[in-house]
């Protein structure tokens, strides 16, 4: 062999073998930190939410329940999770292609610097009481103009984030002709594809409301800016979602002596899922008026097509632990079960994560049909629901990667002592959202409304009747913060404390026998142009009614 | 792309649980007109004082056992308030909003709607219970939003 070949082969494997450079460990240890303080600060803003909606602890009026509750939103679903999300990316691209260039590290750099200072911006104005408007934000309510310059620039972040992970996906391509983008950056161009895509609506809703925040037009279209709202922030949960089922196909079959089920497969629920996703924003909107029910009609399609992916993925899952389990020689349909390492917190998260899924799912598709969301909407039902979907299946999943990740990027190792806190942390997660998301799915369907502080309602029977659900759902809360505790603890203990060592990144290997993965998975071009074509087919028709048939504007509201 | 056999079966059992929900919510909607709230008409959100119909607020008598509700909803308050109907009525709550986004929700029933400034929204409901309900504004409205709510009693 030629020495210069030898030298590169040689530098390839000390790369694979050594992980990330600690440049690029930097970056995403400084991503994955401040998610944890954001997670910390989130959760003690969810803690006490719940205890003052079950009448238990009253808030002092300098920082009342909807400024906690547009606080907690915003970190937990936004932040905390565009944090996090980056943090894992950036580490697993420079790892699966061998550190990031110079050029991509900066884009993360300034990625971070933009997403920082728009979130401090934002949080300021609704902790100043300038912004206690949600994180919906629905218009003719006004939060302060730097409340939504805020989250354009926490936007532009994430804009360079997405554009950084797609830099260094082409640079990859460059140096390898011909051959598949790993799985784990595909998963990654995917996810900020769809972010990407669903972020354009917000972006022009914040052309609308930015101007209108600082008075230099009178009214708004409030029904315009609800649809491009939703058109983001739908797409931003399902995006969490995706980067949670990238680690589902590529880590944790590590963990369970399995393989990748089907690298196409996994590449199919990619692309469905960046395709299909942006107008499921629709099923937010099902009983507002100004829609027609024909339109609304078509969005149960187009919000139903969504779980598609997550069927396919479903079956996948299911299928590596059955694989694995017969490897190791379990019998029958369920002994796969058995043999499954439920001790080790790596698999345990993510798989309780899965199985939140299961309930998660089946409600999404429930209350997307518009009968059924009628009779839930706005009520404390889907609260509960996304606390499954973004709180177990999204935040446990996360967990998971967090005891692999982090000592990874730091050379350390995840002693069996921190495994076992893991799995305390894990049950005690579990336990609190049964509580927590039981309890408002339950009075949900009873009737007690979401955004909502404390209230009997002058003693009304049917509201006093709700009591005891709240009550449930304030423990289910304190359990959760007692879980954030623990997992903020565990994350800079491997951060700092744990000893050091080598921890793997796990990228699961193919199947031998896997089927070759077609050259038109590769097409983002086409990919791109189909996902156009869906958002057309969802938008077009009721965003034109909204403009051509607009009443007057509305003029703004500051209610606090 | 061939998928194993056991995936089809499930593929297609769960593609037909999709596709089922969705005949039903169909044939619910536009066959026995259940279809959610979905009021078109337009209103200047500034003006609704000097509406026609938004002018008066209050509950009407259409026909024998029929009422029409002109509802307006405003920070922290429903008008009319404290409603009174009789046992087996079929009322048409016809609402708008004087500020910013409402909802308007009858606990332990499907009448749920929001209600948008610059659009009027109607839903229908027929009480055959005799009984006092809760009706609440269900999307936040501001600082006194877990304030509003009024009743409709059924006798």
């Amino acid at each position: 062999m030629e020495a210069a070949t030898l030298k590169e082969s040689f530098i390839d494997k000390t790369k694979s073998k050594l992980g990330v450079s600690p440049e690029d460990s930097r970056l995403s240890l400084t991503y994955l930190s401040l998610a944890f303080i954001i997670l910390f600060v989130g959760g003690f803003l969810g803690l006490v939410q719940g205890l003052n909606r079950a009448g238990l602890f009253e808030l002092p009026p300098w920082f009342d329940y909807y400024q906690v509750l547009t606080s907690h939103g915003i970190l937990l679903v936004l932040v905390f999770t565009t944090l996090f999300m980056t943090g894992y990316f950036y580490a697993g691209v420079s790892h699966v292609h061998g550190g990031l260039s110079p050029k991509v590290r900066k884009m993360g750099w300034t990625a971070f610097g933009l997403m920082v200072f728009g979130v401090i911006m934002t949080v300021a104005t609704v902790v100043a009481g300038n912004a206690s408007v949600m994180y919906t934000f629905y218009p003719p309510m006004q939060a302060s103009p730097w409340f939504y310059v805020g989250l354009t620039i926490m936007v532009v972040g994430i804009w360079v984030a997405a554009a950084g992970i797609w830099t260094s996906a082409v640079q990859w391509k460059k140096e390898n002709k011909g051959k598949h983008l790993p799985l784990f950056t595909y998963f990654g161009v995917g996810a900020y594809l769809l972010l990407f895509l669903g972020s354009l609506g917000v972006t022009a809703e914040m052309a609308m409301l930015i101007p209108w925040a600082f008075g230099w037009v009178e009214t708004v279209n409030v029904m315009l800016s609800r649809t491009l709202f939703w058109a983001f922030g739908h797409t931003a949960v399902n995006v969490w979602y995706l980067v949670a089922v990238s680690a589902w196909y590529i880590a944790v079959p590590k963990f369970v002596g399995g393989k990748l089920f089907n690298d196409t497969l996994a590449r199919v629920v990619v692309i469905l899922s960046v395709v299909l996703n942006v107008p499921g924003g629709f099923h937010h909107q099902i009983i507002d008026p100004a829609i027609t029910e024909g339109v609304k009609f078509m969005h149960v399609f187009m919000s139903l097509s969504i779980a598609l992916p997550s069927l396919l993925t479903a079956f996948a899952m299911f299928a590596v632990f059955a694989r694995a389990g017969k490897r190791k020689g379990a019998k029958g349909i369920f002994g796969f079960l058995k043999k499954l390492p439920w001790t080790d917190v790596r698999f345990l998260a993510p798989m309780i994560a899965m199985i939140a899924f299961i309930p998660g799912g089946a409600g999404g598709i429930a209350q997307t049909n518009n009968q059924l969301n009628q009779t839930v909407h706005n009520s404390l039902w889907v609260v509960g629901h996304f606390h499954l979907t973004v709180g177990v299946t999204v935040a446990l999943t996360f967990f998971g990667i967090t005891y692999w990740l982090l000592p990874y990027l730091t050379k350390r190792t995840l002693t069996p002592r921190l495994n076992k806190l893991g799995v305390i942390q894990t049950w005690i997660w579990t336990i609190g959202m049964l509580f927590m998301s039981g309890a408002m799915h339950w009075v949900g369907l009873l009737g007690s409304p979401r955004r909502t502080s404390f209230s009997t309602y002058g003693d009304n029977a049917t509201a006093l009747s709700w009591d005891p659900y709240l009550f449930l759902l304030a423990i289910g809360g304190t359990l959760l913060f007692i879980g954030v505790a623990l997992m903020v603890y565990i994350a800079f203990h491997l951060m700092f404390k744990a000893p050091k060592g080598e921890t793997e990144f796990p990228i699961a290997e193919r199947e031998a026998n896997d089927i070759t993965t077609p050259r038109w998975t590769e097409r983002w071009g086409l990919w791109i142009v189909v996902a156009f074509a869906v958002i057309s087919m969802g938008y077009v028709i009721p965003v034109v009614e909204m403009i051509v048939n607009a009443p007057p504007g509305s003029p703004p509201f500051q209610p606090w | 792309m061939k998928l194993p056999r056991q995936e089809e079966i499930w593929l297609v059992i769960s593609v037909g649980v999709l596709v089922l929900s969705m005949v039903i919510t169909g044939y619910q909607a536009f066959a026995l007109g259940m279809t959610p709230p979905s009021g078109t008409e337009t209103i200047d959100p500034q003006k609704v004082d000097e509406h026609e119909v938004f002018s008066e607020p209050g509950v009407y008598q259409t026909g024998e056992n029929e009422y029409e509700v002109v509802m307006t909803l405003q920070m922290f308050s429903f008008t009319p308030g404290d409603i009174e109907i009789p046992a087996g009525s079929t009322v048409e709550f016809i609402m708008t909003s004087k500020d910013l986004v409402h909802g308007f929700q009858i606990a332990g029933t499907n009448v749920n709607a929001m209600v948008t400034p610059g659009h009027i929204q109607t839903i229908t409901e027929t009480f055959e219970e005799p009984g006092e309900y809760l009706v609440i504004c269900n999307e936040y409205c501001g600082a006194g939003h877990q304030h509003m709510s009024t009743t409709i009693t059924v006798k």
